[in-house]
């Protein structure tokens, strides 16, 4: 692992797990970072077109009219200014951590590259959009931003007369620029919602609204702030006088103070190599990528359970093109899909009991297949022995990934269809099964643990079915760097398995002795 | 217990928005030291033409196209503005300000600023448009005072030809 990537998955962890065990997997802000950034999105417009009601768009009564806002009507719209400028604020946080993170979870290179390159034009929109909001103020901090932003600007070649004499006391204060950065501050944030839009169409069930419960701790959080610190203005714009010692806001206005100290051409040279390379990152180096999953229309009877599982959007379901009688057939996108092998474990088609010569599936991964995944752990299960013989299924990116011996290793453990637990316990090939992914919260795959435990706790298809006893099975989410937790719960539970008493052993489920159709499985489907 | 976990909840939600919101105005920013001002030399201004216009003949004028026809030639090309800042006697600036546009005819410009601790200061600033080799055609001495966070601006009218302090 690149060592900057450790460091900042070990912060992570460091930070989440003890907000796992305060907040509990699902309402862990920081597992629901996108869907803050939306939340608090939706705050900053809110409030905004409230603050708009009062705001006067010139520049001569801008000041008063923001004063009037905070000072007269603090009791609304002074509360709606703060919601307005902290949620901003939280948003910048936001972005921060959320792309920290995903980088140090490697989510951004191979086909998640595009939402991490639709990344880049939201933090600049981002930004445009915080910057000609304080400008709109029109006090000493927006006299500030003003000079400075325009002196930037007049860096850049483009304008034949400098704008920021538009800001200095020449005698002639035009409103023109004033007009102009009120109209961004509306159609830049516009603009910036389609883009985060754009940001997510890849993702299938993006996490857009977070949990009811963070959303009304976090308006409550908003609004016990903004009383104890209302948001207000440093003073009117004074162009006779240099705007010093005033606050500035950190979060948007980091770069401003480095104009001074680097130069302008400096900051324009630290902007453009920041953005090219976050825009190059995804291919430094590029993620390498094993062949896309494949569909064997001759076990996929078009049920869309592939589809509805795939984290990538990377499965559509198409009119039928053999002459089988279904509607519908899955197709996979080679270009969106990461081979994580989830829809494996939700096609019916995927049950290990079924002795074929080749054991075939309506979806596989080509480098690595239902029939090699049910080898190998028919292979582990021999070489395991004694009291409590525990077979471990887990996923390459968790914390029992680096086990060897009793481990059976896949891209997710959603990989794994529920029968071939059931498999590997009726056939008596081991005593208990662990099944270990990433931490609960931040699956590689985003969706594999959550189909896992909707698929043991019979909520999703396809289910684990109730004969399997489910105290011979224990599920461990640790991640990578939690190899130490991971093997604690597995000795622990490999314990527990060696004093329980001996499997009653059922019958075994009847094994078809012929290549069932899909038809067959159909009417099987039923009863399962 | 519930009730107390929410309790929890809440209180690190509440700290971590405290935080952002005492970061958004704190630590405070000075762009230039206490007790100093700033004297600030901007102006946007052209300098004549490279060289003399000519008057065109009349077989001249007639060869052009009916709609480009005018009466005298001018070189397009601007000369630089020469410009000279001194502050209480020493040299604070002095530069050849080239003109703008691509095909050098648009004016020349100037933003310098210059930080001076507060005070009364002796300023003059000197400028040549002209094709004169030296000398100056536009030229003023101010002496000022300067209040601390005071923006003196410097600029120049070409509507009078002559520099403004304000
Ligand atoms: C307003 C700002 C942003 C918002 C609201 C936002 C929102 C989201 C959401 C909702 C998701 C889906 C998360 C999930 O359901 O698991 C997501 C994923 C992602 N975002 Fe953002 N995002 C923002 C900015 C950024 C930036 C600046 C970057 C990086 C340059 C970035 C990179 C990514 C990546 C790499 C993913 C993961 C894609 C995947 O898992 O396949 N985002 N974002
Ligand atoms: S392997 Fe994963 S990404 Fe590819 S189609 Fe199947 S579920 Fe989607
Ligand atoms: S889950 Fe299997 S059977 Fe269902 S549509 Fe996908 S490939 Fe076909």
């Amino acid at each position: 692992m690149n060592p900057i990537r450790k460091v900042l998955r070990a912060g992570f962890e460091l930070i989440e797990r003890p907000f796992d065990r305060l907040f509990g997997p699902a309402l862990n802000p920081v597992a629901q970072l996108g869907a803050l950034g939306f939340f608090f999105f939706w705050i900053v417009a809110v409030s905004g077109i409230y603050l708009f009601i009062f705001f006067d768009t010139g520049i001569e009564r801008a000041y008063q009219s923001v004063e009037y806002i905070s000072r007269d009507q603090w009791f609304h719209a002074g509360v709606m200014r703060s919601f307005h400028r902290y949620a901003s604020d939280l948003m910048v946080v936001m972005v921060l951590v959320h792309l920290l993170r995903e980088f140090a979870y490697d989510h951004y290179r191979g086909v998640r590259w595009f939402s991490w390159f639709t990344g880049l034009p939201i933090i600049w929109l981002l930004y445009v959009s915080g910057i000609t909001g304080y400008w709109l103020v029109w006090d000493k901090l927006a006299q500030f931003v003003a000079l400075v932003s325009s002196e930037l600007l007049d860096w850049l070649p483009i304008f034949g007369e400098p704008i920021a004499r538009n800001f200095i006391a020449t005698g002639t204060l035009t409103s023109r620029f004033f007009s102009l950065m009120v109209f961004m501050h509306v159609a830049v944030p516009l603009f910036l919602l389609f883009i985060m839009w754009v940001h997510i169409l890849r993702i299938s069930r993006p996490k857009v609204n977070p949990p009811r419960m963070l959303a009304l701790m976090s308006l409550a959080a908003l609004l016990a702030v903004s009383i104890w610190k209302p948001a207000l203005s440093q003073g009117p714009a004074d162009l006779a006088r240099v705007p010093n010692g005033i606050g500035l806001d950190w979060f948007y206005l980091p770069l401003y103070p480095l104009t001074e100290l680097w130069g302008n051409g400096s900051v324009w040279a630290f902007l453009t190599a920041f953005s090219l390379m976050i825009a190059l990152m995804p291919w430094l180096p590029p993620l390498r990528r094993a062949r896309a999953a494949e569909v064997d229309l001759e076990h996929c009877n078009g049920c869309a359970r592939c589809a509805e599982d795939c984290p990538y959007e990377a499965i559509k379901m198409v009119r039928r093109t053999d002459d089988l009688p279904f509607p519908t057939e899955a197709e996979v996108n080679p270009s969106l899909c990461v081979s994580c092998g989830i829809c494996v474990g939700s096609c019916p088609s995927s049950t290990p009991f079924r002795r074929t010569e080749e054991l075939k599936t309506g979806i596989d991964l080509p480098e690595y297949s239902l029939r090699q995944l049910r080898e190998r752990v028919m292979d582990v299960a021999s070489g395991l022995s004694g009291p409590g013989r525990v077979l471990v299924l887990a996923c390459e990116h968790g914390g029992a990934a680096g086990r060897i011996g009793d481990t059976v290793v896949m891209p997710c453990v959603a990989m794994a269809p529920p029968s071939l637990i059931d498999f590997i316990l009726s056939r008596d090939l081991a005593d208990g099964v662990v099944v270990a992914g990433c931490a609960e919260s931040a699956c590689y795959n985003r969706l594999g643990v959550q189909w896992t435990e909707q698929r043991f706790a019979a909520e999703r298809d396809p289910y684990l079915r109730a004969r399997v006893p489910r105290e011979r099975i224990a599920t461990v989410w640790a991640s990578a760097l939690a190899a130490s937790k991971a093997e604690a719960e597995i000795v622990e539970f490999a314990a527990r398995v060696a004093a329980m008493p001996p499997k009653r052993l059922r019958s075994p489920l009847p094994v078809s002795s012929t290549v069932p159709t899909p038809k067959a499985l159909q009417t099987e489907r039923g009863t399962t | 217990m519930k009730a107390l976990r929410w309790i929890g909840q809440f209180v690190v939600i509440a700290a971590l928005f405290a935080g952002v919101a005492a970061l958004s105005d704190w630590p405070r920013y000075s762009q230039i030291p206490k007790d100093a001002g700033v004297v600030m030399l901007s102006f946007v201004h052209g300098a004549d033409r490279k060289g003399e216009c000519r008057r065109l003949t009349p077989e001249e004028i007639a060869k052009l196209p009916p709609n480009m026809r005018r009466v005298q030639d001018c070189p397009r090309g601007r000369r630089a503005v020469y410009v000279e800042l001194d502050v209480d006697g020493r040299s604070a600036y002095r530069a050849d300000l080239p003109p703008t546009g691509i095909a050098g005819d648009g004016p020349s410009r100037v933003y310098q600023r210059f930080v001076l601790p507060a005070g009364r200061h002796d300023v003059a600033v000197r400028m040549r448009d002209s094709a004169r080799a030296d000398g100056f055609d536009h030229e003023s001495r101010k002496s000022v005072e300067l209040m601390p966070d005071q923006m003196l601006v410097i600029d120049y009218r070409p509507e009078n030809g002559s520099f403004i302090f304000r």
